[in-house]
């Protein structure tokens, strides 16, 4: 008998990884994958099975561990949003040419629409880029189930694969149907080519040229898969070409039954006989994909000669942002009455800053002490402090990647700005900022970092912070001088302590460091709370 | 059956305690169901909202179409505005009457009211007030499932027995009050609209 669990879809993915036989997750927190790991912590099976479940300090550290993992023959799970895979660039797209040993599903979580993210790239380029398989599931079944597929698949094919969602299916909820016998783990189990992760050109080649061949491999089992699938249609006027979830949104408009043929995609490369089938059948092709038109664009072709391809490049379908079942009726023309519309006085309510939460602190000192230097001379980085950009505070001036706000600080001092301030996170700071701080300490450039550290990985729900209890000696292990580095309790009470410092700091010609420390208030509220 | 449910917030109110009863009660009536979340940034303070369907045949979107939700469910007034094309012809806002200020801009509270009284079908309650009185404020999410209740086809029996699942682990008294509050929501909207 099954057993069938209300999982969100980040949750459906974490159950069939261990469903699948996973000796290991490892990921760094990122909206909207951070809950994979999540559960995974808290999951019975894993807890008693003891599947390595830590999170790391950075998305490159996590992959690159999980090589590791699957190098010793056993099965990983790698975790993180789009913009991790830009970290993890580096490992990923070489341990396509390396191969793997045991089992490895890269999960990438996309944010179309930028939810909580910078951007909104797409993930599957990365898997063309790479040349690996991605799967993109249309659900929460599809997504447990493909993450049991992909780590069979990828151990077969000692390749690793890619699963891709996007924000909606990653946080929404519905029945999963469990399978009745979990997969055993896999033993230690060494590879068979002792030369195989060795990328010395020769041999480098050679695997480059292992992961070419297997491309028809790839492409067969695209064609065959359960997952890939042509409905037929009556209405031949039009054909349709789904994408992951963008299926749902278009079977929402045709709940009964598609008047239109359609290819339902699940997994890539992309499933050429019923792509060349549809394209036979029908007189205009509709493509509908979350986030990046990358499908539209590969039907469509350079010259464009072929059928007329229909999606985000024509304005069929908005450039950018997420679908949903009104856009996509729109694109099929659908009559829609009109709605009532919303208030045009309506306030916005984006999101600010915890009352109590000590950046507070830290910003009101930060403006006043720069009142007297003017504006545009904070730089700062990815976390809940870069609410600090918004209204009441407006204190910071740049946010664009993990820790660029400490090598973003030196570049501008470099340039003569002065004063040049950097403000990052703890997490933010080990995740990406160490190095940078580095690169200040040997050229003694003149800049004030501060570190706000609320002991926590805040925006994400409250991981724990990899730095816990050492970033001082972190900093002073790279070579930031001890007179230079500065600890106070973020309270409105020592304001004028850390009015006094930065002063202090920045009129200091090399590198300061200046760390207001307290506990991020929602994770003392949980503590509290038991 | 099929019932399609706007629920709306600011990030912190804990919307996802109604929603977890309403799943846990589809669970047990057999119905499929699906439900999309806000996490992330919105959390911190912002307008956050929940997709809640729940139908005796297959769902395939995950958000609702315009047009289609029986219900807006809101635990702020303000926010029961924001999702109003969402709202079908025949469909009800139920929502708490207590603002959370937590923006500058916040309209006049009379302005939001008055706006929420002019919709063709509205229950609006004190929430904080009703779970007060039925024993803590902290109740009040389960005021407004309550007083929702009547509007979803799923029986009262079923909805207390899934605060029962989803309160259980938190004692006896904990759920006994939840369980009050959820029925004198109930009890508030159907005097209201038996009105």
């Amino acid at each position: 008998m099954t057993t069938k669990k209300l999982l969100l879809g980040v949750e459906a993915i974490g159950q069939g990884a261990i469903d699948g036989g996973i000796s290991g997750v490892y990921a760094y927190p990122g909206t909207p994958s951070t809950e994979i790991t999540e559960y995974i912590q808290e999951n019975r099976t894993a807890i008693d099975r003891n599947i390595h479940r830590q999170w790391s300090a950075n998305e490159k550290t996590a992959m690159e561990a999980a090589l590791g993992m699957s190098y010793a023959g056993k099965r990983t799970l790698v975790c993180m949003k789009h913009v991790g895979l830009n970290v993890a660039a580096d490992v990923f797209m070489n341990i396509a040419v390396t191969g793997i040993n045991g089992g490895m599903v890269i999960t990438v979580a996309d944010d179309p629409s930028m939810h909580s993210s910078q951007n909104e790239q797409d993930t599957r380029y990365y898997g063309k880029f790479a040349m690996v398989p991605v799967f993109e599931p249309a659900n929460q079944q599809e997504a447990y189930d493909m993450t049991q597929t992909g780590l069979e698949l990828s151990e077969q094919w000692g390749i690793p694969v890619l699963l891709r969602i996007t924000t909606r299916l990653a946080h929404s909820r519905s029945g999963v149907n469990l399978v009745p016998q979990p997969q055993p783990e896999n033993g230690i189990r060494m590879p068979e080519d002792t030369m195989q992760f060795v990328l010395l050109p020769g041999n480098a080649r050679k695997r480059y040229n292992h992961l070419l061949s297997s491309q028809t491999l790839f492409q067969k089992a695209a064609d065959d898969s359960p997952y890939n699938r042509f409905e037929e249609g009556y209405d031949r006027s039009l054909g349709i070409v789904c994408c992951g979830i963008a299926y749902n949104y278009y079977r929402e408009n045709f709940p009964a039954r598609s008047p239109y043929p359609v290819v339902k995609i699940g997994q890539y490369p992309l499933p050429e006989k019923a792509l060349i089938r549809l394209e036979a059948e029908v007189d205009e092709i509709l493509v509908l994909e979350e986030g990046y038109p990358i499908v539209e664009e590969q039907l469509r072709g350079f010259y464009g000669r072929g059928r007329k391809i229909l999606g985000r490049l024509d304005g069929t379908l908005p450039r950018a942002g997420e679908l949903n079942p009104d856009l996509v009726a729109a694109a099929l023309k659908l009559e829609r009455s009109e709605r009532a519309g919303i208030p045009s006085w309506l306030a916005n309510r984006p999101p600010a800053l915890c009352k109590g939460c000590g950046h507070h602190d830290t910003y009101k000192a930060l403006n006043e002490v720069m009142e007297e230097h003017g504006r545009g001379k904070v730089f700062s980085d990815i976390g809940c402090y870069t609410l600090g950009a918004l209204p009441p505070y407006n204190s910071i001036y740049s946010c664009v990647d993990m820790g660029a706000s400490v090598t973003m600080a030196k570049g501008a001092a470099d340039a003569g700005l002065f004063p040049s301030i950097a403000v990052i996170g703890d997490s933010t700071f080990t995740h990406s900022g160490i190095t940078g701080l580095l690169d200040c300490v040997n050229e003694k450039s003149n800049v004030v970092l501060i570190i706000v550290d609320n002991e926590s990985i805040s925006m994400t729900g409250g991981q724990d912070s990899s730095a816990f209890g050492r970033l001082e000696s972190i900093c002073l292990g790279v070579g930031v001088d001890p007179a230079h580095l500065h600890v106070l309790e973020a309270l409105p009470k020592n304001h004028e302590q850390m009015v006094q410092l930065l002063r202090q700091e920045i009129a200091w010609n090399g590198v300061s460091v200046i760390i207001p420390r307290r506990e991020c208030i929602q994770k003392m509220a949980r503590r509290k709370r038991g | 059956m099929k019932c399609d449910i706007v629920l709306s917030g600011v990030g912190g109110q804990g919307i996802l305690s109604i929603a977890t009863v309403l799943g846990q009660a589809a669970v047990t009536n057999h119905l499929y169901l699906k439900q999309a979340e806000t996490h992330g940034m919105s959390q911190r303070g912002g307008a956050v909202q929940s997709y809640l369907r729940l139908s005796d045949k297959e769902i395939f979107s995950d958000l609702i179409p315009a047009g289609e939700a029986q219900l807006i469910l809101s635990v702020e007034p303000l926010e029961s505005l924001r999702y109003l094309p969402f709202l079908s012809d025949e469909g009800y806002v139920i929502t708490n009457t207590t603002p959370y200020v937590n923006i500058p801009d916040y309209p006049d509270v009379e302005k939001v009211m008055e706006a929420i009284r002019a919709l063709p079908r509205v229950i609006a309650i004190d929430a904080e007030e009703v779970a007060r009185e039925a024993g803590n404020v902290k109740a009040s999410n389960m005021v407004m499932l309550g007083a929702a209740s009547p509007f979803i086809e799923l029986s009262a029996e079923s909805l207390e027995e899934g605060i029962r699942a989803i309160f259980g682990r938190k004692g006896e008294e904990v759920v006994n009050l939840n369980l009050r509050a959820f029925r004198a929501g109930r009890a508030f909207a159907n005097q209201k609209r038996n009105d």
